[in-house]
């Protein structure tokens, strides 16, 4: 937390702050989603793609159950396609790390484990929360991100303890990526609000048990942990995003964009 | 296929009523754990199981197609192998 939070006056009501947060959640698991998706037809293997189109799919239900509820708590009638269709990049909540680009199969992984290693005690922790809705989602979430964590895991070992070409790759991946990861433990008066109703995670908390679980994949991998240098922030707390999210919106849009209401 | 490709495994699922593994495909993988894994993406994304068996295809070894006489027909004139030959006394009960 950086000073500045504290002296933006609380004027935020608790719908204003759970559609807030709804959002952040559900806009993170829809772009990971997508970017995963880039890998259809092109991944290194057909049982791999599989796997990771499966991961995608996860991905999706859990974005759907997020917006739909976003939705409805923000009572104006946008329904979850209208969230995901029709909003502008500004309006995006997703966390920085996961619009990154895939890059190569290891840094799609890198993404995906530091994501995963979140999301785990992200959803284990959300179970607990008194919004009823927002608990069953990550009952549900929690089973699935489990296994997503098991394989992104698996493939950081794999090519970090693999040839020097697979190590080179992997260790770049996760340099690229380490400086997404502060904003996994970004909080705001949304945060703060919903804590103190009972309903949201407190992140800080979280960082100990992802730091543990990181670290330990990364040393068995024999790879280096990044120092925690400057972090990116922005995107899931103002909706300041890297250049890249621009372009997949206009992908992942497109169709809406130019036939609005359109069903198949 | 080039040697560079994962080995081939075959994959075995009990089903939720099933009592036995079956025979439901194959796939690649670079060892045996990513077959398990790969063998619940690829065959278990309708509930089809709740057991997976992983074997190298490699370590699968078959009966010779050419062999088949010499196996199978001498069993086919020997019907006194089949229970329902016999007759079952009316005393025994509960057979």
């Amino acid at each position: 937390m950086t000073p500045g939070d504290a002296a933006v006056p609380t004027t935020l009501s608790l719908q204003q702050a759970l559609f807030e947060y709804a959002l952040r959640l559900g806009d993170t698991s829809l772009i990971l989603s997508h970017r995963l998706s880039e890998w259809c037809s092109h991944a290194p293997e057909l049982e791999e793609e599989v796997a990771l189109m499966n991961i995608a799919l996860d991905l999706i239900g859990q974005a759907r159950a997020l917006l739909t509820y976003a939705g409805e708590v923000e009572d104006k009638g946008r329904d979850e396609d209208a969230l995901a269709y029709h909003r502008d990049e500004r309006d995006w909540r997703n966390l920085l790390l996961v619009e990154q680009p895939n890059g190569d199969f290891a840094q799609t992984m890198a993404r995906q484990f530091l994501y995963d290693a979140f999301a785990v005690e992200f959803y284990g922790a959300l179970r607990q929360s008194r919004d009823e809705r927002l608990a069953a989602i990550a009952a549900k979430a929690l089973k699935e991100v489990s296994y997503h964590l098991r394989h992104s895991s698996q493939w950081v070992l794999r090519l970090g303890d693999g040839t020097d070409e697979s190590h080179r790759r992997m260790q770049h991946g996760i340099d690229e990526l380490w400086q997404y990861t502060g904003e996994l433990f970004r909080m705001d008066e949304v945060d703060r609000m919903l804590i103190a109703a009972g309903i949201a995670v407190d992140l800080e908390a979280l960082r100990p048990a992802w730091n543990a679980r990181v670290g330990d994949v990364l040393s068995e991998a024999t790879l280096i942990r990044p120092a925690d240098a400057w972090m990116q922030d922005g995107g899931k707390l103002k909706g300041l995003h890297s250049e890249h999210l621009g372009r997949l919106l206009a992908e992942m849009q497109f169709v809406q964009r130019a036939y609005p209401g359109l069903r198949w | 296929m080039s040697s560079r490709d994962w080995p081939l495994w075959e994959v075995f699922i009990r089903s939720k009523q099933g009592l036995d593994h079956k025979h439901v495909g194959s796939l690649h993988a670079a060892d045996a754990q990513m077959a398990i894994e790969h063998a619940r993406d690829v065959y278990t994304r309708r509930l089809e199981g709740v057991s997976i068996w992983v074997v190298k295809s490699s370590d699968i070894h078959a009966s010779n197609p050419d062999d088949k006489p010499a196996f199978y027909d001498p069993a086919e004139d020997k019907v006194y192998r089949h229970p329902t030959f016999y007759t079952v006394p009316d005393a025994v009960k509960h057979m």
